[in-house]
């Protein structure tokens, strides 16, 4: 390449022809990036001022009725409080296993890893519907409980809050997974067994070597499966519906049965907010110097 | 390390069991979901076929996933290579907005799309979920297509045209072949994901068009019984089967990492 440049530089006559392919080839970002600013940009733009826009001109009813109504303020923590709880567990639970995964060798690992990938790309409304399946009356998990003694005959499940964070934690445990697995396989075994044969104790060792430099993975995992779930809307409405209603839930009402598009819209942004300060503050903490395992 | 195998064990029951589950009611022989299941039989598969509104909506979302997947093929893979060359000013902000949908509540730009549809008076429900799903696709092709370019030594490309190619030919003869895992497993996220997309397309459905997790859903509501079952494993089959062969030109580890 820099024998040609330094070729053109010396002909006028290829160097305007660079010029004109340099222009021609800027245009190859224009189809998509039009395409993108108006189906994309545009409609999300209008949306966000929808929400400033009431029957008598601008105002902020809308916010007034989303961030003072006990009503809705409750169901704004209803949604943080789901995507907490989900967050925590799949991160308890992903840990352990993105380790083991990281751990294992050669065409087990292979195995192992398609088989954590595998459920991710089965629909979510399929694995819903499994879960639905799985906590009825004659389902797998009253069978399991009256057989080991655990209860007299079959408890109602469905539609209660456990079936709902058990199906919350189905769906969304492989995301915490996969991004814990990526930073964990890159952990250079020498240094956990350095701290060993210096005397520490597998907790010393876990709190001061593992979990640092793992930290970025937990950052990367914790921010997906929170922002995720705070939105999420298929789960909820199918596992427990309108006993627990969260912002993802009040959008859909307002838009598809009440008509109330301001509500919608305010409901909407203050969870874009949430999901957006989310990321934001991982990609920040992600940078931020004495967490970097790299 | 014993006590991390054991979680993952039992981490991938847990995941497992839903699943399972799902195949095995496809196969029992009553309507009623029961477990352990009283026996065996294939009713709920002929079923599927006289069930003509979860076939049209196969159909549906087979067309509307395999356009804007090609879709946003073309227009990704263009602004990529635009973004990787630095062709244009500000590249790396380029390259975050194609891909910043993904970023967004699915629910917050079903009811974006609505509203711009609604407010340009778009009433064709099918061209309004095609356009909405090229948005859908446009960051996982962005994505993999910019990690699989930025690998790719453009010399080659000149080198092409040196030897007689014209620029889209050399790009087509030269870089599509070396980019091309990038493009399929690309390709493939961006199919299940317009393929599987619920928050986004409840917006924009009408009676006549509906999409096949939103026709699975209404199924659920309204009358549960196997034939959903039966018609998700079929999917879950043929998911089975398209990571199988994306496996066999890309890896499945490398098409995760992306």
């Amino acid at each position: 390449m820099s024998t040609f440049a330094i070729d053109t530089r010396r002909h006028p006559a290829a160097v305007r022809e660079r010029r004109t392919w340099f222009d021609a080839k800027a245009l190859l970002a224009l189809p998509g990036l039009a395409f993108m600013t108006l189906a994309f940009a545009l409609p999300v733009i209008l949306l966000v001022s929808e929400s400033f826009v009431g029957p008598d001109g601008l105002t902020l009813d809308g916010y007034r009725k989303v961030l003072a109504d006990d009503y809705y303020v409750g169901i704004v923590g209803n949604s943080i409080k789901l995507a907490l709880i989900t967050t925590g567990t799949t991160l308890l639970l992903g840990y352990p296993a993105a380790f083991a995964l990281a751990r294992a060798r050669g065409r087990l690992q292979v195995i192992l890893f398609a088989l954590i990938f595998l459920p991710l790309t089965v629909s979510i409304i399929v694995k819903t519907f499994g879960i639905s399946i799985m906590m009825g009356r004659n389902g797998i998990i009253n069978w399991l409980l009256v057989n080991l003694g655990f209860i007299e005959r079959p408890i109602r499940l469905v539609f209660t809050e456990f079936n709902l964070y058990f199906g919350m934690v189905n769906v969304f445990l492989p995301f915490m997974i996969l991004p814990l697995y990526s930073v964990m396989r890159m952990l250079d075994q020498r240094l956990t067994d350095a701290a060993a044969s210096l005397g520490a104790g597998p907790v010393y060792t876990f709190a001061h070597v593992t979990l640092p430099l793992t930290m970025p993975g937990v950052i990367a995992g914790v921010s997906l499966v929170f922002s995720i779930s705070v939105a999420a809307y298929v789960t909820p409405s199918l596992l427990i519906g309108d006993r627990f209603m969260t912002m993802s839930q009040v959008m859909a009402k307002a838009y598809l049965n009440i008509r109330d598009f301001q509500l919608g819209a305010s409901m909407a942004v203050v969870l874009l907010t949430i999901a957006t300060a989310i990321v934001l503050a991982a990609s920040y903490l992600a940078r931020a110097p004495g967490q970097s395992g790299r | 390390m014993g006590f991390c195998w054991v979680v993952l064990v039992a981490v991938l029951v847990f995941l497992f069991t839903p699943i399972v589950i799902v195949v095995a009611v496809s196969f029992s022989p009553s309507a009623i979901f029961a477990f352990p299941p009283d026996g065996f039989s294939l009713r709920w598969y002929h079923a599927i076929g006289n069930a003509d509104s979860l076939v049209a909506s196969v159909w549906l979302s087979a067309q509307i996933a395999f356009l804007a997947t090609c879709t946003s093929l073309t227009l990704g893979t263009l602004c990529a290579i635009a973004v990787v060359r630095g062709l244009v000013p500000a590249g790396k902000a380029i390259a975050t907005f194609m891909a910043s949908p993904l970023m967004l509540p699915g629910l917050v730009l079903g009811i974006a799309f609505l509203q711009a549809a609604r407010g340009v008076g778009l009433r064709d429900a099918y061209m309004t979920l095609l356009l909405a799903h090229i948005v859908i696709t446009m960051p996982f092709i962005m994505r993999t297509v910019l990690a699989s370019l930025s690998l790719f030594d453009f010399t080659m490309v000149d080198a092409a045209r040196m030897l007689g190619y014209s620029y889209p030919m050399a790009l087509w003869k030269v870089l599509v072949p070396n980019i091309l895992p990038g493009f399929i497993s690309g390709a493939l996220f961006a199919f299940i994901a317009s393929f599987d997309n619920y928050p986004v397309s409840i917006f924009l459905v009408d009676v006549r068009t509906k999409t096949l997790p939103i026709q699975l859903l209404n199924q659920l509501e309204m009358s549960p019984d196997p034939t959903v079952a039966a018609a998700s494993a079929l999917l879950i089959l043929g998911t089975i089967v398209a990571l199988i062969i994306c496996d066999r030109f890309v890896g499945l580890r490398r098409m995760a990492s992306m």
